[in-house]
């Protein structure tokens, strides 16, 4: 379940992909390093009041993402739109029409009901996922992004030239430039107040605990316990969202209990990291590169005219 | 070229249409520009080393500034790419195997090194022997120059790049034979010394082939994997680069005879080329702006995953 009951398997292997037990050591931090630590999202209590937006963005210091243009989208109450290099925290707004039923399950869950079927607003708080394998630490050219001793991914703006690769790889779409400052930007699970003890300010403002912050492994058994008490309330529909070390991503360090699909809350539904595919990437172009001097070759071999 | 089925998933659903990924923030023309020049500097580096051997003096000197001028043309697109130029020192701070990016960085560092070596010695006529051992140095370093962009853009969550790793370096190194070679053509067009640059008009022969070949892969990639390469600002482009490619390297079979056709056929080659990138940072674009392109890849690879 957890993974640290796993076995440390081929270092190579899993330092591309699969599951791995230590992320921090795998990243070269000695054995004493602090455990893994997390976010559960459990978005069936999620009330979408958007403390988590606010509270992070005045902890870190966001800028307004277009110089005091605020502007309205039309997607429900959602005006942030999608995470960013400005908006580490965004708060998925879905209106749906269920079926009715005799039992509606948790109440707060169904918030009207119209003829011939009930209105269901689910909320939640999406965020940098903090892979364990993630992509945008694994391509990024100047060291700028980096593991943290909690397992966490951070950029430091120091190093960070803008080169832009990891908001291509980001399979999740969280990493962004900044177009003012050239530079790429994505949630550190505030490293700042993490060093000093404390929670991040997201987790830390969410009034009903649908963000939930601690040791990774704790939070999956947290998330396993709440995932079957909603399935038994009537809401056979909920899954776990990127607590599963065996998916594309080596688990995500920052997971979700989800009431539908991934993609209807614009999340990827099974992504894969793209370097697992990195060794074949490389014996393609190496043979790609040797047509190349074979072509060379032959143009060369005829006669000298 | 028939139409692909198109199938996307029966149950797709998005949140409000949006993308799932971010649209690559890699800009026109830089990126195509980079791409070309690049392999541009990687092959002519190899003709350059090719004709010192095989004693073809002045095809040797045209290639060795050529190879010197992309590599460094090539550069300044990719620095002015950058969000901080001012730090572009800083992807030589670490070397990276995980990072295409890095990989490349350095292959680019040592290969501008090595062309700049051979073409200062061309220019100055001194230390030949130095100049010809960095010339055949580059030689190493440019077939790797060519080919690590397909790795560049394949290692992304974008589909259209990743799902296309096996086509995309073969795109880029033929490229690099059909930009050589439509160079080589262009310079004999102008030159005393034509014979000399017969080879150039071979291999842009060769590399019509295989870029065409290449590009042939990407657009019948099956399903909605290669359909941003047959539809849509990818696949107009792409197109187009087919139809200049084609037509360039039926032209360079008449190079030899005909200083028009030689110079006829460098335009469409050269054209070609930078169609064939435009079109892939399009296709890719294209691909990470809809979210049916990143779900239906998903949903294929693996159905009933934990978000079935």
């Amino acid at each position: 379940m957890t993974s640290d009951s796993m076995p440390v398997a081929d270092g190579a292997r899993n330092s591309l992909y699969g599951p791995l037990a230590d992320v921090a050591a795998d990243a070269g931090y000695p054995g004493s390093h602090p455990e893994r630590v997390g976010f559960f999202t459990d978005t069936s209590v999620c009330i979408g009041c958007k403390a988590c937006e606010v509270a992070c963005k005045e902890w870190n210091g966001l800028p307004d993402p277009e110089a005091g243009a605020l502007a309205l989208t039309g997607m429900s109450y959602d005006n942030t739109g999608a995470l960013g290099s400005n908006s580490w925290r965004h708060v998925a707004f879905i209106e749906q029409t269920v079926p009715s039923r005799a039992d509606p399950g948790e109440p707060e869950l169904i918030s009207a009901v119209a003829d011939g079927g009930a209105t269901r607003w689910l909320m939640a708080s999406d965020v940098c996922k903090h892979c364990t394998h993630a992509a945008c630490l694994d391509v990024c050219p100047t060291g700028a992004l980096v593991r943290t001793e909690f397992g966490t991914v951070i950029v430091q703006p120091d190093v960070c030239n803008g080169c832009a690769y990891c908001v291509s790889a980001c399979p999740f779409g969280v990493i962004d430039r900044r177009d003012d400052d050239g530079r790429a930007w994505k949630c550190t699970m505030c490293y700042d107040r993490l060093r000093g003890g404390l929670e991040p300010a997201c987790a830390k403002a969410c009034p009903t605990d649908s963000i939930q912050f601690g040791p990774l492994a704790e939070l999956r058994e947290i998330a396993s316990v709440r995932l079957a008490d909603v399935q038994a309330s009537g809401h056979p529909e909920a899954r776990l969202y990127g607590a599963d070390p065996d998916d594309g991503i080596g688990g995500a360090g920052a997971f979700f209990l989800l009431l539908d699909a991934p993609e209807v809350y614009g999340l990827p539904p099974d992504p894969v990291v793209t370097t697992k595919d990195l060794p074949a990437m490389w014996r393609w172009a190496g043979t790609a590169a040797a047509v190349l001097a074979a072509g060379v070759a032959v143009a060369f071999a005829g006669r000298r005219r | 070229m028939t139409e692909q089925p198109q199938v996307p998933p029966a149950d797709f659903q998005s949140y409000y249409g949006r993308p799932i990924l971010k649209v690559s923030r890699w800009k026109e023309p830089h990126l195509p520009a980079y791409l070309f020049l690049g392999e541009l500097s990687g092959a002519l580096a190899m003709v350059g080393a090719a004709a010192d051997v095989t004693g073809r003096p002045s095809l040797a000197r045209a290639a060795r500034l050529g190879a010197a001028a992309g590599a460094f043309a090539g550069g300044a697109f990719l620095t002015a790419e950058l969000g901080r130029p001012e730090r572009f020192l800083n992807m030589l701070r670490v070397a990276k195997p995980t990072s295409p990016m890095s990989m490349g960085s350095w292959i680019l560092a040592a290969h501008s090194g090595l062309v700049s070596a051979s073409a200062a010695s061309e220019l100055t006529g001194r230390l030949a022997s130095l100049g010809s051992l960095a010339g055949a140095g580059s030689a190493l370093t440019g077939p790797l120059l060519a080919a690590y962009p397909g790795v560049l853009l394949a290692n992304t969550a974008v589909p259209a790049w990743h799902e296309a790793y096996r086509q995309l370096p073969l795109l880029f190194t033929g490229g690099a034979m059909t930009a050589a070679g439509a160079a080589g053509l262009a310079v004999s067009a102008l030159s005393r010394d034509r014979p000399e640059f017969a080879a150039a008009g071979r291999l842009a022969f060769i590399g019509a082939a295989v870029e065409s070949l290449a590009g042939y892969g990407l657009e019948t990639m099956p399903g909605l994997a290669g359909e941003p390469y047959r539809t849509g600002p990818g696949g107009r482009m792409l197109t187009a680069a087919r139809y200049l490619t084609m037509g360039g390297g039926v032209a360079a079979l008449a190079g030899r005879r005909s200083r028009t056709a030689a110079a006829v056929s460098a335009a469409l080659l050269t054209g070609g080329g930078l169609c064939a990138k435009f079109a892939v940072l399009r296709a890719g674009k294209a691909s990470a702006a809809d979210p049916k392109y990143v779900v239906a890849s998903q949903r294929v690879a693996r159905p009933g995953s934990q978000g079935a």
